[in-house]
């Protein structure tokens, strides 16, 4: 004998004490899966036997079994359960957690029983305790179905017991994981057979409209939401095609409440010929028997819900809520035909319809229809694209994995609704976005992404991140993405540097990356901008109200200026060379987001220059003055002599530091004194540009600068390949100029934007920065021999981790945004990185 | 970084016993963080100068000081090796610690008097301008010339720095002059101190002796002294001043605005019989303090942005030591106004003691959503400082009384903002004036109290 029960079910183990529960269950799963009252009675109390504890053991149990039933684990009761409020309570677990429950019963024979308990050594129960086990068991014996058990088994004898072959645990009908699609998810047809051929035409397939056929382009599959029928003028003949297409393996189709009400209808139940179910039987009425039979045997067969490609989709007439995906119970169906109510009705007498999605968070992907909505919204991961045709809206489909929409009119309305069918006034999502929920950001966080499978962030870092991000970032909507940090190389071999391009070129050897581009590094901010083509686009695609085409802030997500007018007034310069230039056009977008150096440096690092720069440079040089004045008068004898050596050496350095800080600045009096150096593309209007090597941002960016009054400007770079001696050679002996005229340095990336090498990620960039740049870094005095020597002594290793894990986040929250994930997900990355921030690291790196 | 010490007593050479350093040669010791060297850049009978410079080494100076701000860029590039500082007050003590002591082996008479000197600091960094300069050195009866520097002379724009080129004269004992600089250079500069501790009180009292008594800046000294470490100020305080009552923020007739404003909201609580209380934006927990005192409140909790004031609330609240009972009481969470919380839902009363001036003005809408339509309390306490009042202190028409303010509103803009609030999401409300009212400009805080309808 076999026994069948779902994959995912509460086995409850019933039987008197020595019917042999705990060896069958023991014989049959894996002990991780058996959670046992004996157990359970010993870990609170150290003893199996011990009664008194029994109250504390249950407890345990129960909330072992429901942790379980919660994270979709099959898990079997040990325990005699013979008592039905023993059993009821496991029940209710289980429809607790939209999980079946299945009866196994050890029904032996007393004196089985009785023997057994005699035989044991470990304990010893009384006989009469067994007899009013076995007399409780077969009273409620014939009562389980009706207790709620969805399937039960009965083993009347140690043989029976024997002759157990196999447990088979069978996939539930709604576990279509290995159906990857792509699929054309249907909205609610409700009879509208012409547009639902339109719609199908529109999607590339071909119908056969009077044969009722429709042959399914290449490899995608049709996903119906159900409601097939009622109110619409041609019920039968949806059906028709449907069934045809669901038969052949082409679609398949989730039923929906009319759907259903249809089946009571045909199955000679009492129901309301109301809610244009009339209209449906009238329509029926035309057909033959056959036909009727084989549509009962259809309804009949349709499943709640599919969860498909992997777990990444799910599709639901109402929609389904995280913990009832791909779990089977009555609520669950339920939930899936009619959504979820308030027990309220409107004002049009209508029960209230509590929107689910509010509260969704989970990774699959909600398809649904049963409310008609103007135009379909995505809201935190989910998207209802009923758009009542049969009201005389529209029959929209959605393309998976594409997330495209697409849709015909109806052709005229064959029904009014009852409730107005307006446009809605607010976007759901921008809505909700408006204030994201702190209980995700808080705590020690776990974020998975694309290029790093777990970035764990700790709990005091997001405790800062919560501060820096409430009192002085911008709005979360608009932090899309934030830069990376980035390591400098390791310290350089020659004497008088700290840091020379030998040995980034060596880190990208080592790792066996062949071409790398120098980029010159530009002395500004680090500035994140976006602009829009205008302010519609922000307020649409940002849900930002304010009047404003774009924003540009820092790498800690702080506006970049203090100035409102002056940020929009410099934003609508770049829109305009955008705009002038094709840009939109060439993209395909309305809005872009550059990652850039905005200059000059003093435009932003104003109080740092004030407090620190400048203020270090006034106390040095005026205090080394006086004190070579002094020395030089002091009667010359030997040590004097090479103590004002030494300060004359002293005082040079810090003469040059005050130079090395002053070439970074000058006088903003307006606009066009400010200079945009973008460097990534990093996104428009459904893309990244990730997959694009640096060669081409480079060249693409060259593209919209320069010209009268453009604040853009380009960065000089090279492509330098690693084995080509005098390509290496020449690369440094640029670095050597271009700092030698006091530039900052430049930054060494490998070519392609995402390399990996065989230990992982390899370092997006490496910074090379000047010597004389160095001293504003490390103060006036670094190049003295006896400071160089200790500052060589610095580890990279937190640096470059850093770096790589906030690499992975910037790219997966842009990633996020631009596949339109809620902006929880979104700034789930952005937190995180700024979290990330607060590790205490070298500032000097 | 550079003293020098200047006399034309006759014979000028004694300068040398008095300190007793030799005027020939370079001398050079070890002080924390580098050396000192004394030289003599002029030695006749007429006029004597001896020179004390400092040799700061900038990496040993931040090398594993532990503190959690070695990971600010500040810690690596600043003016501590270049300036007059508490550095050089621990020269003054290591290299002439006889003459700070009143000793002077071969002449002991010189020691009691008072001869002409002229020192020069370079570079003095004064945290207050000449006109502090004049207000420490003043009483003492010290001609002072100052030259101030420029930032950058490459950019006057960015404005003056403040280093100083200081050249202080007066004729006293040199024991006086070292005493005075001793205490006053660190106090001057006013920044960072690389000591601070118990033993910093008596150092203070006994370079302090015969002077710090009778200085009208005596308070202000002491503090800066010991950089702001009301405690120890305190102490100090109270020893140099002995019986007479001290004036410090504890005493009754000086309560200030804050604490006067949160005894208002305390007051307004208990008077509207409400059981539970959240003060959002508790800071270092002051309000909380007053509320845990009421009988009636059941439950108390403080929310606030920053996990440093919640540390600090903590203690101040000795939440390590609370009875069980307390415990069910108050809690501490941290938590922004400008992200949804479902732990502010179900108060009978929430306190925003100025906490909205600190959020920009766009994202007010946030808090708004989150106060009263999310967590939406019977009662809603908002205060916030009156714009208006400013003229008491200020002619600058956009000066705000805090850096981090965001906005300040006049009574005309609360009103407003109460206004659209209250019919946003069905409030009434009330606006009181907190604090003595000024003629035309009401008081320095106003409050406003929301009731749900």
């Amino acid at each position: 004998m076999k026994i069948k029960i779902p994959e995912l079910s509460l086995v409850v183990m019933i039987g008197a004490s020595g019917s042999g529960k705990s060896t069958f269950a023991g014989k049959w799963f894996r002990s991780t899966e058996i959670v046992s009252s004996d157990t359970c009675r010993a870990i609170i109390s150290n003893d199996e036997n011990s009664l008194d504890a029994s109250d504390d053991a249950f407890d345990l149990l129960h909330y072992i079994v429901k942790k379980r039933l919660k994270r979709g684990l099959l898990t079997i009761v040990d325990a005699t359960n013979v008592r039905p409020e023993d059993r009821a309570r496991l029940v209710q677990l289980a429809r607790e957690c939209h999980v079946i429950p299945v009866a196994i019963v050890m029904n032996m024979p007393e004196q089985v029983c009785v023997n057994r308990n005699k035989d044991r050594t470990d304990r010893s129960i009384p006989s009469h305790a067994i007899v009013n086990h076995v007399r409780q068991l077969k009273r409620g014996l014939g009562k389980l179905r009706m207790q709620g058990f969805r399937k039960v088994f009965e083993l009347r004898s140690p043989e029976d017991a024997d002759a157990v072959e196999a447990i088979v645990r069978e996939p539930l009908w709604n576990n279509r994981k290995d159906e990857h699609g792509p699929f054309d998810i249907i909205g609610d047809v409700h009879g509208c057979y012409e547009e639902l051929c339109a719609l199908l035409t529109v999607l590339g397939h071909t119908v056969d409209a009077a044969a009722h056929k429709v042959s399914v382009t290449n490899g995608r599959k049709l996903v119906f939401l159900g409601d097939l029928n009622d109110r619409g003028p041609a019920t039968p003949a949806v059906y028709k095609l449907v069934m045809s297409a669901v038969k052949e393996g082409t679609a398949l189709c989730v039923p929906g409440n009319h759907d259903m009400k249809l089946l009571k209808y045909l199955n000679g139940k009492d129901v309301q010929l109301v809610h244009g179910l009339e209209v449906t039987v009238a329509q029926l009425e035309q057909e033959e028997d056959a036909f009727k039979e084989e549509l009962k045997t259809f309804l009949d067969g349709l499943i709640s819900h599919y969860v498909l490609d992997g777990g990444k989709l799910v599709v639901a007439h109402a929609g389904l809520k995280e913990e009832m995906q791909g779990r089977g119970s009555s609520t669950v169906r339920d939930f899936c035909l009619y959504g979820e109510t308030t027990g309220e009705t409107d004002e049009f007498g209508l029960p209230v319809r509590y929107n689910w999605a509010i509260k969704y968070k989970g990774d699959a992907m909600v398809v649904y229809g049963h409310t008609p909505v103007p135009e379909p919204q995505w809201f935190n991961n989910t998207i209802d694209i009923d758009t009542g045709c049969v009201f005389g809206g529209k029959l929209t489909a959605l393309r998976y994995p594409e997330k495209e929409l697409l849709s015909v009119p109806a052709n005229k309305t064959y029904c009014q609704p009852s409730r107005p069918f307006l446009p809605d006034t607010v976007n759901l999502q921008q809505e909700y976005d408006e204030l994201p929920d702190i209980e995700e950001l808080l705590g020690k966080q776990q974020i998975r992404t694309r290029l790093i499978n777990n970035i764990t962030v700790r709990e005091g870092n997001t405790a800062a991140a919560l501060e820096l991000m409430s009192r002085f970032s911008l709005h979360p909507k608009w932090l899309i993405y934030l830069p990376p940090t980035m390591s400098p190389s390791e310290t350089s071999q020659l004497p008088q540097y700290l840091e020379h391009p030998a040995e980034a070129f060596g880190h990208y050897r080592h790792n066996e990356v062949q071409k790398v581009i120098c980029e010159e590094k530009h002395m500004g901010s680090r500035a994140i901008v976006i602009v829009c083509k205008d302010s519609t686009v922000v307020k649409e695609r940002f849900g930002i109200t304010e009047d404003s085409i774009g924003t540009c802030y820092t790498r800690t997500g702080r506006a970049f200026f203090n100035d409102k007018t002056q940020e929009q007034a410099f934003l609508g310069m770049i829109r305009d060379v955008l705009s002038t230039c094709g840009f939109w056009e060439e993209f395909d977008t309305d809005w872009v987001c550059f990652d850039s150096e905005l200059m000059p440096w003093n435009a932003k690092a104003q109080t740092l220059l004030r407090q620190q720069y400048a203020a270090t440079g006034a106390a040095s040089t005026n205090a080394m003055r006086e004190a070579l004045a002094a020395l030089t008068v002091t009667n010359a004898t030997e040590e004097v002599s090479t103590l004002l050596k030494n300060y004359k050496e002293r005082e040079e350095m810090c003469r040059q530091f005050t130079d090395a800080y002053r070439q970074y600045c000058w006088e903003v009096k307006g606009l066009e004194d400010y200079k945009l150096a973008p460097f990534h593309i990093l996104a428009t209007e459904g893309k990244t540009y990730f997959d694009k090597d640096h060669r081409w941002h480079m060249e693409q960016i060259a593209n919209y600068c320069g010209g009268e009054g453009n604040p853009m400007i380009t960065t000089a770079f090279r492509v330098v390949d690693l084995e080509d001696e005098n390509s290496v050679n020449e690369a440094t002996a640029w670095w050597e100029e271009l700092t030698g005229r006091g530039g900052e340095g430049m930054v060494v990336k490998p070519l392609s934007f995402i390399e990996k090498g065989k230990r992982g990620l390899i370092q997006p960039a490496i910074k090379i920065r000047g010597r004389e740049y160095l001293r504003i870094i490390y103060g006036p005095e670094y190049t003295l021999p006896a400071n160089l020597e200790r500052l060589k002594k610095r580890g990279l290793s937190a640096k470059r981790s850093l770096a790589l894990k906030e690499f992975a986040l910037g790219i997966e929250a842009l990633e996020r945004f631009v596949a339109k994930d809620p902006l929880r997900k979104v700034h789930q990355c952005v937190f995180g990185l700024l979290a990330l921030e607060s590790e205490p690291v070298d500032p000097r790196l | 970084m550079l003293l020098t010490i200047t006399t034309t007593h006759t014979p000028a050479t004694d300068l040398g016993y008095l300190l007793h350093k030799h005027p020939a040669r370079l001398q050079s010791f070890e002080i924390k963080s580098g050396k000192a060297h004394v030289f003599y850049p002029q030695v006749s009978e007429e006029i004597c100068t001896c020179a004390i410079l400092l040799d700061i080494d900038p990496v040993e100076l931040v090398r594993g000081n532990g503190n959690p701000s070695q990971f600010a860029l500040e810690q690596y590039v600043n003016d501590r090796p270049y300036v007059a500082s508490s550095f050089m007050s621990s020269a003054i003590a290591k290299g002439f610690s006889s003459a700070l002591n009143g000793k002077c082996k071969d002449k002991p008479d010189l020691v009691n008097v008072a001869i002409p000197l002229e020192i020069k600091l370079a570079v003095l960094p004064v945290g207050g301008g000449e006109d502090m300069l004049q207000r420490i050195f003043g009483p003492l009866g010290y001609g002072i010339t100052a030259e101030r520097h420029l930032l950058d002379p490459r950019f006057p724009e960015w404005g003056e720095s403040r280093y100083f080129t200081v050249t202080l004269k007066n004729t006293i004992t040199l024991q006086s002059l070292l005493s005075h600089l001793y205490v006053l250079i660190p106090v001057l500069d006013n920044d960072k101190h690389y000591w601070v501790n118990d033993e910093e009180v008596q150092k203070l009292l006994d370079k302090g002796k015969g002077w710090l008594e009778e200085h009208p800046e005596k308070e202000m000294i002491v503090r800066r002294y010991l950089r702001n470490q009301r405690s120890l100020a305190n102490e100090a305080l109270n020893m140099l001043l002995q019986e007479e009552p001290v004036a410090t923020e504890d005493n009754p007739q000086k309560i200030r605005l804050h604490d006067k404003r949160l005894e208002s909201v305390a007051a307004e609580i208990e008077a509207s019989g409400v059981k539970t209380v959240i003060d959002l934006g508790c800071g270092e927990g002051k309000l909380l303090k007053l509320l845990m005192k009421q009988p009636q409140l059941t439950k108390i909790i403080g929310m606030d942005v920053s996990p440093r004031s919640l540390e600090i609330a903590g203690r101040r609240l000795k939440i390590d030591r609370l009875t069980e009972y307390q415990l069910e009481k108050l809690s501490l969470i941290q938590g922004a106004l400008t992200y949804r919380d479902r732990r502010l839902e179900g108060f009978d009363l929430a306190a925003l003691v100025e906490v909205i001036e600190h959020l920009d003005a766009d994202r007010l809408t946030a808090l708004e959503k989150n106060v009263f339509y999310f967590a939406r309390p019977g009662t809603v306490i908002v205060t916030t400082p009156n714009k208006e009042w400013n003229i008491t202190f200020t002619t600058e028409t956009d000066k705000m009384r805090h850096s981090d303010h965001r906005f300040e509103w006049t009574r005309a803009e609360l009103k407003n903002w109460c206004e659209q609030v209250g019919e946003a999401y069905q409030y009434s409300y009330a606006i009181k004036p907190l604090g003595d009212e000024v003629e035309g400009a009401g008081a320095p805080t106003q409050m406003a109290i929301f009731k749900k309808l």
